[in-house]
């Protein structure tokens, strides 16, 4: 194809995302367009699986029963919207094999707070409410994204991520409305979750390298600052309700602003544990490469299985 | 990576009550049908999502072009004649 004609077809497609057309996989698309859908997609998919772990580590200790199905069904949601991405992503042409080995690698990442240590029975209830609570602000504009399999990925993903929500929060109630001993659990959590989960929201806009083309695509309807704040103005009310503290002595109602004022994030532990240097980076890949490998042979085992049942089957014909 | 074989990709449909047709919920990847159908009762209907499902190993699946949409699809676009609307009937007559 000339430079011309690809100019073209550029100037085309840019046209049909214009018009809130979707793309659909076997559409002609930008190079570029692909690589970032699978860059965004696998990061958003590796964040699903990883994130599996932290909460991973409650399920034997959760404190009834009634809290251990709803953090088992939890993380298996976790999984499926993991499976969901993943598909998704295959379906630009790469293969759930690279998928893995970039993420194994190090090549590929995956949300920086999964890197933060789950060491009380209320940090379930902090990453249900804040984590999640997070995640859905940045993953409902994506419902209308311009990719049609990522766009319906996350339909399914944002249906079932509101109940993760409210059983953290819930969690995190109890505990505030218990003994002081658990009261002093639940803010010890809040103390170490919340600016975390701000950093989640990603870098300020002045710093976040791909957000104006991202915009174009509709990867992105709202700014990360944008999003920040409308996850502050909606959590600082629930932490009243339930009688916790914000640990932040800068935040402030603006009523100009009609929005929260709140202080200076500490980039330098963002971009940190980006880096791979916060507290649970080492442990997390350990974990996901040790099942991956400490699976093959049942992988193996299966795909052994089926096809001698084939063979079986095709003997049995003749 | 070695040259093992690994899990194929099938295509999932699930009907989410009798009276309505399968639909294509996503793909997934299992060692053989069966195992896709486990796999896709929990992967695609944790939650009451259906009452049936379909797999179907992706590479059997033959899907048209969307480059050759212009051929495939345009000629149906001024064959208005096989629509209602094009025929002209005064406004007496009812039940048509």
């Amino acid at each position: 194809m000339s430079e011309e004609q690809i100019k073209n077809l550029e100037a085309q497609f840019e046209a049909r995302i214009a018009r809130d057309e979707k793309i659909e996989p076997k559409d002609w698309m930008p190079e570029k367009y692909r690589k970032t859908h699978i860059r965004q997609m696998s990061q958003h998919a590796h964040s699903e699986i990883v994130g599996m772990l932290p909460e991973g580590n409650w399920i034997t200790r959760a404190p009834s029963l009634r809290r251990k199905v709803a953090l088992l069904a939890k993380v298996q949601d976790e999984a499926g919207h993991g499976l969901y991405l993943y598909s998704a992503c295959e379906t630009l042409g790469i293969s759930r094999d690279e998928l893995y080995e970039q993420l194994h690698s190090g090549k590929a990442k995956y949300s920086s707070i999964f890197n933060y240590p789950t060491v009380t029975w209320a940090d379930m209830g902090a990453v249900g409410w804040l984590v999640d609570g997070a995640a859905i602000i940045n993953q409902v504009p994506l419902c209308n994204t311009s990719y049609g399999p990522y766009a319906r990925a996350m339909v399914r993903v944002c249906k079932e991520e509101s109940f993760h929500q409210r059983q953290g929060f819930e969690i995190m109630m109890k505990l505030a409305n218990g003994t002081p001993e658990q009261k002093e659990l639940a803010q010890d959590a809040l103390n170490r979750w919340w600016w975390p989960s701000l950093m989640m929201l990603g870098p300020t806009d002045a710093e976040s390298i791909h957000t104006e083309q991202s915009m174009k695509w509709k990867l992105k309807r709202k700014s990360n600052d944008d999003l920040r704040q409308q996850f502050i103005d909606q959590t600082v009310p629930q932490a009243e309700l339930i009688g916790l503290t914000i640990p932040d002595p800068d935040l402030k109602w603006n009523d100009e602003r009609q929005s929260y004022d709140f202080g200076a994030i500490d980039w330098d532990e963002f971009w940190q544990v980006v880096k791979g240097h916060g507290p649970m980076n080492k442990e997390r890949m350990k974990a996901r490469v040790g099942a991956w490998e400490e699976g093959e042979w049942v992988r193996d085992a299966a795909m052994a299985h089926a096809e001698k049942k084939q063979a079986r089957k095709q003997k049995q014909a003749i | 990576m070695s040259d093992k074989k690994n899990w194929p990709l099938w295509e999932i449909f699930v009907r989410s009550k009798n009276g309505l047709e399968h639909r294509h919920f996503g793909s997934l990847h299992a060692a053989d049908a069966e195992m896709a159908l486990e796999n896709a009762r929990d992967v695609y209907t944790r939650r009451n999502e259906g009452v049936s499902i379909w797999v179907v190993e992706s590479k059997n699946i033959t899907a048209s072009n969307p480059e050759h949409n212009g051929e495939m699809f345009e000629p149906a676009q001024d064959k208005v004649y096989r629509h209602p609307t094009f025929y002209d009937l005064p406004d007496e007559v009812k039940h048509m």
